[in-house]
């Protein structure tokens, strides 16, 4: 040691020193390599995730029609008339089926492009019966066609894009080709209106009170805070089961609509799972919102006091408004975990079939999330391809929410 | 308004003013006052609502006939359809699940949050912390996704179809673990660069390299930190259910094999709920009782944490 302290430099000629700051700088280096690769590790598994999502909303399918094409016209079906379709169509379906099809008008008044579709749909009946992921379509293609034509002989390859048009038109349907998301969508819009209107005000209410009137830490205020910060790490799926025995047993005259005089009776409704999901974001809302309002410089306060104005008066002309962009970043975060929550939704009781449009907060509803969850457990391959579509539309629809939020940031802080 | 305005002639020095300096009572700001409170009291009410409903569901389900408070703990079967009332499947489920998930959120995320906090440059940073934000951002149920259509099927590819069944608690466990590895490295870089920069200058002053200095003076000095981030990320490991629910398997199983499917605590739960439920059954009931038993899991390791983070903080000057 004592030689190391008379002579603290590389370049010492004593091959014992130099080893020594050899050691020290190998091991450095080595630990530097392993945190930097962990780093890498964590930017690895984001790209490893889109991709195996992306990589399942698209690629080659094999379809199998229930009517071969050939066998109704001699012809290529999108080149035939719009007369000739509906003969076809008249030829193959049901009198029943027929009805509820003309209810709008004969099928020649409906339009080339929708008699088409009823073609493809109700007649031909198109079914994937095997889907291949995107860069197995790209790398393999021989492979697959190879493989479709011994399997399936009777099937036809076909490029498929899974998030299409469609799918955002269609609502749930058993068969995955026709199902799509307008439903699930409505529900979690639906959702996320209940759930602001409600967590916003009372949320907002409580960082104001929790900041600017409970600066005496006695018992009752310190009591909240501290009842925040461990609201805010009670599990997503106890705030479910709240919701399920109060929203939905306890509530049901107000949550199912009867005392509006609306008809159902089931408690499972969006307006429970509304104020479910707004029970869960609050506690992070609130310590979002006191953190901007924390922000605001103190001066600014004890100028309007200073010109006579009363507490209310300081935080609604003065406070708020210098928090206001804070605030709503952290609304905004707030929301985009209540558009992904998955479990509280489950145990308030949305259903995973729901064809039809959600009409109020008493129609019983479903949600983005829960479709994915509901398509993804399904064992056919093919319900995979259009949970990674969804989930696509779920994460796009997050990521412009925050693109929201900072722009919104950003304009509110130039105007102070 | 009007009349707090002084008026410039009003101030006569000959006039003796008296004014009233009594506060004077505003109902408004007395009612917006209460108001606010309320919404504050809104929270303890959630609570309370919490530990009301877990407590009277639990109460019966536990007031019951069929089940007794020594059977729920100690036995090993979990069949509520035949009257087996052992949680300790669910409840070892989770921990084996939630255990992987530390094997994996540990040490890269500790790793990671020396390396934001003590080796990247403003700009590598700048890029890499909404890198991070992007992966704690995504929902949960993509992340099941993930682990079904990516985790299983390579943990399958490696140990082979045999050993690893379809459902299993390891890539439930892996996937857990990438999850919360953003929170875990967030939180404890905060702890990191809370560490004043003065000790480390010293630790340089004397000698010491940069791993030397985050090893042997940054991490030791933000320890109560790490710790803390390392208990809140097994509380949310714990109570996470999607998962699980999706990657884990249904059927509650008594078993060590990671490889294996097991039913977790908050997979039962949710597998439950999801079915057609009817109240007061005992069905009905075991979900609160697991649920009382997961709320007070995750309400001990989250005040522990905080505790931990207040009590034992090294405090600088």
């Amino acid at each position: 040691m004592n030689k190391l302290l008379s002579t603290p430099s590389m370049d010492s000629p004593d091959p014992e020193i130099q080893a020594f700051f050899k050691g020290r700088h190998r091991q450095a280096t080595l630990w530097q390599v392993i945190f930097n690769l962990s780093t890498l590790v964590g930017i690895i598994v984001l790209v490893i995730l889109l991709v195996t999502i992306l990589n399942r909303t698209m690629g080659f399918t094999a379809v199998e029609n229930e009517i071969a094409p050939q066998s109704l016209s001699d012809r290529p079906m999108d080149e035939l008339e719009i007369n000739e379709m509906a003969a076809i169509i008249r030829g193959q379906l049901t009198r029943n089926r027929m009805r509820t099809i003309e209810r709008a008008g004969p099928l020649e008044e409906q339009g080339r492009g929708k008699v088409y579709e009823i073609l493809i749909e109700e007649v031909v009946q198109p079914k994937v019966v095997q889907s291949y992921t995107l860069i197995d379509s790209l790398t393999k293609r021989g492979q697959i066609s190879a493989e479709i034509a011994e399997k399936f002989p009777q099937a036809t390859m076909e490029f498929r894009f899974w998030l299409n048009a469609r799918f955002l038109q269609n609502a749930m349907a058993s068969e995955p080709t026709l199902a799509g998301v307008r439903s699930a969508l409505l529900g979690s819009f639906f959702l996320i209106v209940i759930t602001i209107s409600v967590a916003f005000p009372i949320g907002i209410g409580a960082a104001i009170y929790l900041e600017e009137y409970a600066v005496a830490k006695n018992w009752i205020n310190r009591i909240i805070q501290t009842n925040i910060d461990n609201l805010a790490g009670v599990p997503s799926i106890v705030y479910g089961i709240l919701g399920l025995a109060v929203f939905v047993r306890i509530l049901v005259p107000f949550t199912s609509g009867a005392m509006f005089g609306v008809e159902g009776g089931s408690g499972r409704t969006i307006l429970s799972a509304g104020l479910t999901m707004a029970l869960l974001i609050l506690p992070i809302l609130i310590i979002n919102a006191q953190e901007a309002i924390r922000a605001v410089p103190n001066s600014l306060r004890q100028a309007s006091y200073g010109l006579g104005a009363t507490r209310w008066q300081t935080i609604w002309n003065h406070v708020l408004p210098y928090a206001l962009p804070g605030i709503l970043t952290g609304t905004i975060l707030a929301v985009s975990r209540a558009i992904g929550e998955t479990a509280p939704l489950i145990v308030v009781g949305a259903s995973t079939f729901i064809t039809s449009d959600p009409s109020g907060p008493f129609s019983s509803f479903s949600a983005l999330p829960i479709q994915i969850f509901n398509w993804t457990t399904r064992p056919d391959d093919t319900f995979r391809n259009i949970a990674a579509a969804a989930i696509v539309v779920l994460l796009v629809s997050l990521l412009t929410l925050n693109a929201v939020a900072i722009i919104l940031r950003n304009r509110f802080t130039k105007r102070i | 308004m009007k009349e707090t305005i002084l008026q410039p002639k009003a101030i006569k020095v000959s006039q003796r003013v008296t004014p009233n300096l009594q506060k004077r009572i505003r109902l408004g700001e007395t009612f917006i006052t209460a108001l606010l409170f309320f919404c504050g009291a809104v929270s303890i009410l959630t609570t309370l609502g919490i530990v009301f409903v877990l407590g009277n569901e639990a109460w019966l389900f536990f007031g019951g006939p069929d089940v007794d408070l020594r059977e729920f703990f100690f036995t090993t079967t979990w069949q509520p359809v035949i009257g087996n009332f052992g949680v300790l499947p669910l409840v070892l489920s989770t921990l084996i699940t939630s255990f992987i998930a530390m094997c994996v959120a540990l040490p890269l995320g500790l790793s990671m949050a020396v390396y934001l906090s003590e080796y990247a440059s403003t700009k590598t940073r700048s890029i890499l912390k909404p890198i991070l934000e992007i992966l704690a951002g995504i929902p949960t149920v993509v992340y099941g996704y993930f682990a079904l259509t990516f985790m299983t099927p390579v943990l399958r590819g490696i140990f082979g179809d045999g050993t690893v069944s379809i459902y299993n608690m390891a890539s439930a466990g892996l996937v857990l673990g990438i999850m919360i590895l953003p929170l875990v490295s967030s939180m404890s870089e905060d702890a990191l660069s809370s560490v004043p920069s003065s000790l480390r200058e010293a630790a340089y002053g004397v000698g010491a390299n940069r791993l030397e200095t985050a090893v042997q003076v940054v991490v030791p000095a933000a320890l109560s930190g790490i710790i803390a981030a390392f208990i809140i990320g097994v509380s949310r490991a714990v109570g996470e259910t999607m998962i699980v629910a999706i990657a884990a398997g249904s059927g509650p199983k008594f078993t060590f094999n990671p490889f294996e499917s097991a039913e977790t605590m908050t997979g039962y739960i949710a597998r439950i709920s999801g079915g057609d439920l009817s109240y007061d059954t005992p069905d009905y009931n075991s979900i609160f009782a697991i649920g009382l038993l997961l709320f007070l899991i995750t309400l001990t390791l989250n005040i522990t944490s905080r505790v931990i983070s207040r009590r034992f903080r090294e405090v600088y000057e």
